[in-house]
C-alpha cells in the first residue's frame, strides 16, 4: 500500500508530459487530437490520483503521511528546499477532485473550443495550468507551493486574455495579473518570515515548531493577504469577475472549481500556525469571510449577464469557505470547496453550453423559455442551483450547514452569533441570485433578440430565422451530467449522522475521519451544540433557503415575457467599489506612485548615475597615460619594476 | 682568473641594460622586438647562474617556460609587424598610436 501512495508522482508528471507533448506537436496534431491527448492526460493523472487514493485508504490513519523527495533544489547554509511531493489525506483529497473536475472540463472544451484558431494551445494552457496546481497542492514546503501559486496565476492570466484579441479580454487578464501580485507579496513575506522564526519553511517542521504567538499572527495575516488574493476576498475579489472574459471552460477550471481555492487550502494547510496565532487573527479571517460573501451576494443579485452572476456567487463561496476556516472548521472548510466544486463547475458549464446555444449572448434579458430547447443543460443545471441554494439532500445543502454549525458554536469567534445570523442571510441572497438566474434564463417566456436585425421575439411559434437554441454535443453534456451526478450526491460523503456509543460509536462523518490526520490537533470541533439544536439550525437553514427561493420565483417569474424587478443601480454597478478603485489608482494613487517613481529617478538612479559620473571623470584625466607610444609604456614599466625594487630593498622584506 | 658566478650575474645585467635602452631609444619595431629578446635572453642567462650556483634544477626549468614564451610571442609579434608593414611600409613605433586614450 505504501508503494502505491509513493506513485503520487505521477500524478504531476501526466500534465506536465501532456504539456511537453503538446507544446512539442501541438499545433501538427490540431482539431481534436491535441484535446483529446490533453484531456487523456488529465484521465490518466486522475486515475494515479485514485490509486493513491486507494493505497492511502490502506494505510491505517497514522502512517498516511508520505513524503516524496524527488531532488534538492535550493541548498545554501541553512537553506534547504527540495522537490517534495507531500501526501496525506489533505492533499490527497485535493489532487482527486483537481483532476476529476479537470478531466471532466478537459473533455468539454474539446466540444466548447471547436473550431478555433488556437485550439492545441487552449489545451498546453490548461495542462500546464493542471500540472501547476497540483504542484501547488502537493508542495511539501511554502516555495514548492508558491512555485505552483504563480504556475496558476501565470495560466490564469494566459487563459483569460486567451481571446486577446479584443482590448476588454487583455486587460481583464492584466487585471487579474495586478491584483494576484499583491496577494502574492503577502505570501512571499510570509515565507521570509517563516524561514527566520521556524528556520524552515517545509509544513512537517513548521507544524512541529513553535514560535510564539506574535509571530504566528504576523505569518497568518501574510498569508492570508496572499490567500485574500488568490481566493478573491475582500478586497482583492476585484479580478475574479472580471476573469469572466476567459472561455467558459476556464472561467469553471480555474475561476470556480480549483484555482480559486488554494487560497483556502493553504490556511487549511498551515492550520497549526493559525492555531498558534492571537485569537483575533482567526476571527479577522472569519469576518473578512463574511463580508465578502455578503457583499459579493448583493452584487450578484444586480448582474444581467450570466458569468457575472456565477463569478459574484464564487466570490461569495469563497467567502463561506473562508468564514470556515477563521472558525477552525476546516474541515466544513474542505467539504464546502469540494461540494462547491463540483455545483460550481457544473453552473459554469451549464451557462456555457446556454452560452453556446444563444450564439455567444451572455446576457440573462434575453434569455427565457430556454428549458424546451435544451433540457439536458436545463436539468443538470437546475440539480446545481438547488446544491447552491442549499436544499435537502443537494451537496450544498451539508456543506453550507456545517459552516452554520461550526460558526454558531465557536464561541472564540468575536461576536460568533451575529456572524452566523449574517452568513444566513448571505445564504438566502444566494438562494435568492440564483433562483433569479434560473428563472430568467430558463422559464418564462422567450425573449430572444435575433443577431441581425436585433429584434424581439413576438410570436410564440414562429422562431427567429437567425437564432436557435440548441442542446451542445455529447462531450458538452456528458460533463454535464457527471457533475450533476456529483452536485447531487456530493454532500454524502461527510453527513452529521451518528448512533451508537462508546466504542461502537458509528457516525456517517467520512470526510472528517478521512482528514483528520491532517487536522488532528486544530480541527475545532463543536463543544456546545447538542444533536436536537443542530436538527434546529439545519431546519433554520432550510426553511431561509426555501423562503428565499419561493419569494425569488414569485418575483422574477413572469409569463408575459417580463424581466422582473431590477436591483437598485448601486448592486448592478458593485458598489461602486471598482470604479472607485480605477478612480483612486487613477487620481491620488497615481500621482503617489509617479512620486515614487520621481524619486527612483531622481535619488536612487541619481547617486548611481553620480557614481558613473566620478568614473567617467577620473577615467577622462587617466587616458591621457595612454599615448599609444609603445616606448613610453616600456619606461613606465621601467619606472615601476625600479619602483618596486627600491620598495624591497629598504623594507627588507624581499 | 677563475669566472665566478657574479660574472656571469655582470654579463647578464649588460645584456638587459643594453635591451632596455635599446628598447627605449630604438623606433624600429624590429630592432625594438631584438631588444626584448636581448632582455629576455639576460634573464635567461641570471636564472642559468642561479641554477648553477644553488644546485637547484628549478633555474634551469624556468628558462625552458620562459624560451617556450618568447618563441609564441615572437610568432605573434612578427606576424604583427609584417602586416603593419604591408600597409605602412617604413613607419617607427611612434606612428603606430592608434589605440592612444
Amino acid at each position: 500500500m505504501e508503494q502505491l501512495v509513493e506513485l503520487v508522482w505521477l500524478v504531476p508528471a501526466f500534465p506536465l508530459l501532456g504539456f511537453l507533448t503538446l507544446m512539442v506537436i501541438g499545433r501538427r496534431l490540431g482539431e481534436p487530437m491535441a484535446g483529446w491527448i490533453a484531456t487523456g492526460a488529465m484521465g490518466a493523472s486522475f486515475l494515479a490520483a485514485v490509486v493513491v487514493f486507494i493505497g492511502m485508504v490502506g494505510l491505517d490513519s497514522d502512517d498516511r503521511l508520505t513524503e516524496v523527495d524527488i531532488f534538492d533544489w535550493i541548498v545554501a547554509g541553512d537553506f534547504n528546499v527540495g522537490i517534495g511531493l507531500l501526501a496525506d489525506p489533505l492533499s490527497v483529497t485535493m489532487i482527486l477532485f483537481i483532476t476529476g473536475i479537470a478531466t471532466l472540463i478537459h473533455l468539454y472544451s474539446v466540444g466548447y473550443m471547436h473550431g478555433d484558431p488556437n485550439f492545441s494551445k487552449f489545451f498546453i494552457y490548461l495542462n500546464m495550468f493542471a500540472f501547476s496546481m497540483l504542484m501547488l497542492v502537493l508542495g511539501d514546503n511554502l516555495l514548492l507551493t508558491f512555485l505552483g501559486w504563480e504556475g496558476v496565476g501565470a495560466c490564469s492570466y494566459f487563459l483569460i486574455s486567451f481571446w486577446f484579441s479584443e482590448e476588454a479580454n487583455a486587460s481583464a487578464g492584466k487585471k487579474a495579473f495586478v491584483t494576484n501580485r499583491v496577494g502574492d507579496f503577502g505570501f512571499m513575506l510570509a515565507t521570509f518570515l517563516a524561514f527566520f522564526t521556524y528556520g524552515s519553511i517545509e509544513y512537517g517542521e513548521m507544524a512541529s515548531g513553535s514560535i510564539g504567538s506574535s509571530a504566528a499572527t504576523a505569518i497568518t495575516l501574510l498569508l492570508f493577504v496572499g490567500a485574500a488574493g488568490k481566493s478573491a476576498q475582500f478586497p482583492l475579489y476585484l479580478w475574479l469577475p472580471d476573469a469572466m472574459a476567459g472561455p467558459t471552460p476556464v472561467s469553471a477550471l480555474i475561476h470556480a472549481a480549483t484555482m480559486v481555492t488554494s487560497g483556502v487550502y493553504l490556511l487549511a494547510r498551515v492550520n497549526p500556525i493559525i492555531h498558534e496565532a492571537n485569537d483575533w487573527a482567526p476571527s479577522l479571517i472569519a469576518w473578512v469571510g463574511l463580508f465578502t460573501a455578503l457583499f459579493a451576494a448583493t452584487i450578484a443579485l444586480g448582474q444581467d449577464d450570466i458569468k457575472k452572476v456565477l463569478a459574484y456567487s464564487t466570490v461569495s463561496q469563497l467567502g463561506f469557505m473562508v468564514v470556515a476556516v477563521g472558525t477552525g472548521v476546516y474541515v466544513a472548510a474542505l467539504f464546502h470547496m469540494i461540494t462547491h466544486a463540483f455545483f460550481k463547475a457544473l453552473l459554469f458549464l451549464g451557462s456555457g453550453s446556454v452560452i453556446h446555444g444563444m450564439n455567444d449572448d451572455q446576457n440573462m434579458k434575453n434569455y427565457g423559455g430556454l428549458y424546451k430547447y435544451m433540457p439536458v443543460t436545463a436539468g443538470t443545471f437546475l440539480i446545481g442551483w438547488l446544491a447552491i441554494a442549499g436544499i435537502f439532500p443537494f451537496s450544498g445543502f451539508w456543506s453550507k450547514d456545517e459552516i452554520l454549525v461550526g460558526i454558531w458554536d465557536n464561541d472564540t469567534v468575536f461576536l460568533n452569533k451575529v456572524l452566523f445570523v449574517l452568513l444566513l442571510v448571505a445564504a438566502g441572497l444566494t438562494a435568492v441570485y440564483m433562483t433569479r438566474l434560473v428563472v430568467l434564463t430558463f422559464f418564462g417566456k422567450p425573449r430572444w433578440r435575433d443577431e441581425v436585425t436585433g429584434e424581439a421575439w413576438v410570436s410564440s411559434d414562429e422562431p427567429l430565422p437567425n437564432r436557435h437554441p440548441h442542446e451542445s454535443p455529447w462531450h458538452m453534456t456528458v460533463p454535464l451530467l457527471a457533475l450533476a451526478g456529483l452536485a447531487f450526491a456530493g454532500g454524502f460523503i461527510n453527513m452529521p449522522f451518528s448512533w451508537g456509543s462508546g466504542d461502537s460509536k458509528n457516525d456517517t462523518k467520512y470526510l472528517e475521519h478521512w482528514l483528520e490526520p491532517s487536522l488532528r490537533w486544530d480541527e475545532y470541533h463543536l463543544q456546545n451544540t447538542g444533536g436536537g439544536m443542530k436538527f434546529v439550525l439545519a431546519i433554520v437553514a432550510t426553511v431561509v433557503a426555501a423562503g428565499a427561493i419561493f419569494w425569488a420565483w414569485k418575483q422574477w417569474s413572469d409569463e408575459r415575457g417580463g424581466t422582473g424587478p431590477d436591483a437598485p443601480e448601486i448592486l448592478s454597478r458593485g458598489w461602486r467599489y471598482d470604479e472607485t478603485v480605477s478612480n483612486f489608482m487613477g487620481g491620488p494613487g497615481r500621482k503617489g506612485f509617479e512620486a515614487i517613481t520621481s524619486f527612483d529617478r531622481t535619488a536612487i538612479d541619481g547617486v548611481v548615475n553620480k557614481v558613473g559620473d566620478l568614473v567617467r571623470l577620473d577615467g577622462n584625466i587617466l587616458r591621457r597615460l595612454q599615448t599609444g607610444l609603445v616606448r613610453s609604456y616600456a619606461v613606465l614599466i621601467g619606472v615601476g619594476a625600479i619602483a618596486l625594487m627600491a620598495y624591497f630593498l629598504i623594507t627588507g622584506n624581499a | 682568473m677563475e669566472l665566478t658566478s657574479t660574472w656571469y650575474l655582470v654579463l647578464a645585467a649588460i645584456l638587459f641594460a643594453i635591451g632596455t635602452v635599446g628598447l627605449l631609444v630604438r623606433r624600429n619595431p624590429l630592432v625594438m622586438f631584438m631588444c626584448v629578446e636581448l632582455m629576455l635572453n639576460a634573464v635567461n642567462l641570471t636564472f642559468v647562474t642561479f641554477g648553477a650556483e644553488l644546485n637547484d634544477i628549478g633555474g634551469e626549468i624556468s628558462v625552458f617556460f620562459v624560451l617556450v614564451v618568447a618563441a609564441a610571442e615572437v610568432v605573434v609579434g612578427l606576424a604583427i609587424i609584417v602586416a603593419i608593414m604591408r600597409r605602412r611600409s617604413g613607419t617607427t613605433a611612434d606612428d603606430i598610436s592608434v589605440l592612444r586614450g
